[in-house]
């Protein structure tokens, strides 16, 4: 394991927030995690965006857990992200249930969780609140804002809100909206934690229960998703789940019998011992609300017309969820501006989790371009 | 550290204006976009299929673009770039004649370069019974990337047939400009195109 100069910090906000619904928040608070030095002139400061069910925990051990961080095969001192060189930042997004105000969180006007009441937040209130955390560094622009996924989407509308606050746009396996079956996906994962009778319509604490059934039915969907046909079949294929020696014959019950029902209902099980289902409903909204073209009458390239950043584009092969295509139309919007962008296609088996997996390839590409963002830094 | 330029680099960078948008198809490692960009300011971008070579690009600073040209140029708008480079590269490609007509759609002004097969060297080899093997057609049968060998003579042909307009050639061999007999004396072969009016 790496030593990391980890500094988890919890930032209060009095200023309200207006959020993109009308709604807005009048205090909040939001954990940072950051990692190496903010240089004199304040230039080397990368921020990662995190997806749906991580943190501001990127890298390293945490100093209260033996967690290691969602993206510590990428960030770290000499890893892609070299945290000798950069000073790198997490921040736990508003509605996480992480440590960061959430539906969890007690709101302050009524000493009751915020539960049903915790207003729907999206890609560009994160961005929002994330800039308000630069301002407390006194971080004028991010060398880089980098995420994969949900978090690519943050990374282009820092792009959008922020043109000079940020100089370049890393976006992984990510889209500039969510194609109707992945909204689809989000739907029946939400159906499932909203139909669980221990839901009771996102008022769930007061009752001391948790909506485990459909916390455990939304994960095993969305993990389906990130995977590839191929990576599963390689994982499990038919294998029955049997304990050694014992008999090959099918059961002919219902109880877990191949090992791919046992993986997703581990999987499940795991996630509804840490994950809020209302956070999960949040998140997953923000994701289908996502569509910065949508105020350009669907033009994707006119809405990049502000872009000042330069971006690096990354897809997988066979990342089916976030597909190729997808990013090959952020790339497109982004050619058609003129602006500086660079794109890798890494053939990769193991579908849109391939983002958080350790590639030569793909964490090469990502290391080349960081070198570029460093001499730039050097250059100013 | 001087590099050694690739004969055909200056001869293509001279068609080149400053301050124009340049797109370089098959640019491998990026040698000829950092030759161009370190002679004159150019807004550049590479497309390139091999992994290694695209990390080389961004290693150098080179936007560049994964993609196989054999699936045409769909990211590219009609007459997005001043100029587009196809260098070594043609005879590398299955679809020749839709890489053509791709490249003077997304060019205003197109540089293709290759290699002659109609060189008097190439043309003794297969006269003694032998395929070629040469400084620019540096490889044997089985392992050549080339698909598709042609002559000056026949780009000529098929240009006329498309409909490309060629607008200057430039003939080269060992980085000499070769100035009559260029279909048995030029080993490379270096044209200015646009899509006809």
């Amino acid at each position: 394991m790496t030593l990391l100069n980890t500094k988890t910090q919890s930032f209060e906000f009095t200023e309200p927030l207006s959020l993109s619904s009308g709604k807005s928040l009048s205090h909040y608070q939001l954990l940072v995690e950051t990692y190496g030095e903010l240089n004199a002139s304040k230039s080397n400061a990368i921020l990662i965006c995190h997806a749906l069910n991580a943190s501001h925990h990127v890298a390293g051990v945490s100093p209260d857990s033996e967690d290691i961080g969602w993206w510590d095969n990428m960030v770290g001192p000499g890893k892609p992200v070299d945290t000798n060189q950069f000073f790198v930042i997490g921040i736990n997004n508003l509605g996480s249930c992480f440590g960061s105000t959430g539906p969890m969180s007690i709101n302050p006007e009524t000493n009751k969780p915020y539960g049903s009441t915790f207003p729907v937040v999206t890609v560009e209130d994160w961005v929002r609140t994330q800039a308000r955390v630069a301002d407390r560094f006194g971080i004028n622009a991010f060398a880089a804002v980098m995420g994969g996924s949900l978090g690519g989407m943050q990374s282009i509308a820092w792009g959008l809100l922020f043109p000079e606050r940020v100089l370049n746009c890393i976006v992984i396996a990510s889209s500039a909206n969510l194609s109707a079956q992945n909204i689809a996906f989000n739907e029946v994962a939400r159906n499932a934690i909203m139909s669980d009778p221990d839901f009771h319509k996102g008022d769930f604490y007061e009752f001391n229960v948790i909506p485990r059934r459909g916390l455990r039915v939304a994960r095993m969907v969305g993990h389906i998703t990130y995977l590839s046909d191929d990576d599963m079949a390689e994982k499990f294929g038919r294998e029955l789940r049997r304990a050694t020696g014992l008999s090959k014959d099918y059961l002919y019950s219902f109880e877990t019998e191949f090992e791919v029902e046992s993986y997703l209902r581990y999987q499940g099980d795991k996630f509804a011992d840490y994950f809020d289902a209302n956070t999960y409903l949040l998140i997953t909204r923000a994701l289908d609300y996502f569509d910065p073209a949508k105020s350009c009458g669907g033009d994707l390239s006119k809405a990049f017309e502000k872009i000042l950043a330069k971006f690096l584009v990354v897809s997988f092969s066979t990342d089916w969820r976030f597909a190729p295509e997808r990013s090959r139309e952020i790339v497109k919007a982004l050619l058609d501006n003129k602006h500086p962008v660079s794109y890798a296609e890494i053939d990769a088996p193991h579908g849109h989790d391939a983002f958080l997996l350790d590639d030569m390839r793909y964490h090469g590409v990502v290391r080349s371009y960081m070198d570029g963002i460093l001499r730039d830094i050097e250059r100013i | 550290m001087k590099q050694i330029i690739r004969s055909d680099f200056s001869a293509i960078a001279r068609w080149i204006d400053p301050n124009t948008s340049l797109l370089d198809l098959g640019c491998g490692d990026g040698e000829f976009l950092e030759y161009v960009q370190s002679i004159k300011p150019v807004q550049a971008y590479g497309v390139e299929i091999s992994d290694t070579s695209v990390q080389a690009c961004i290693q150098k600073g080179i936007n560049v673009i994964q993609q196989d040209l054999e699936g045409g140029l769909a990211l590219f708008k009609d007459r997005s770039f001043d100029t587009v480079v196809l260098s070594q590269t043609l005879q590398t490609i299955h679809e020749t004649e839709a890489i053509l007509g791709e490249i003077v759609r997304v060019g205003k002004q197109c540089v293709v370069s290759f290699p002659n097969f109609a060189h008097w060297s190439h043309r003794l080899s297969v006269l003694c019974g032998r395929m070629p093997v040469s400084k620019s057609l540096p490889f044997d049968w089985y392992n050549t990337p080339n698909v598709r060998v042609l002559t000056i003579a026949d780009f000529e042909a098929l240009a006329s047939q498309i409909g490309l307009n060629i607008l200057g050639r430039v003939v080269l061999h060992e980085g000499k400009e070769i100035k009559w007999g260029k279909n048995i004396f030029g080993s490379l072969a270096i044209y200015r195109v646009c899509a006809s009016q």
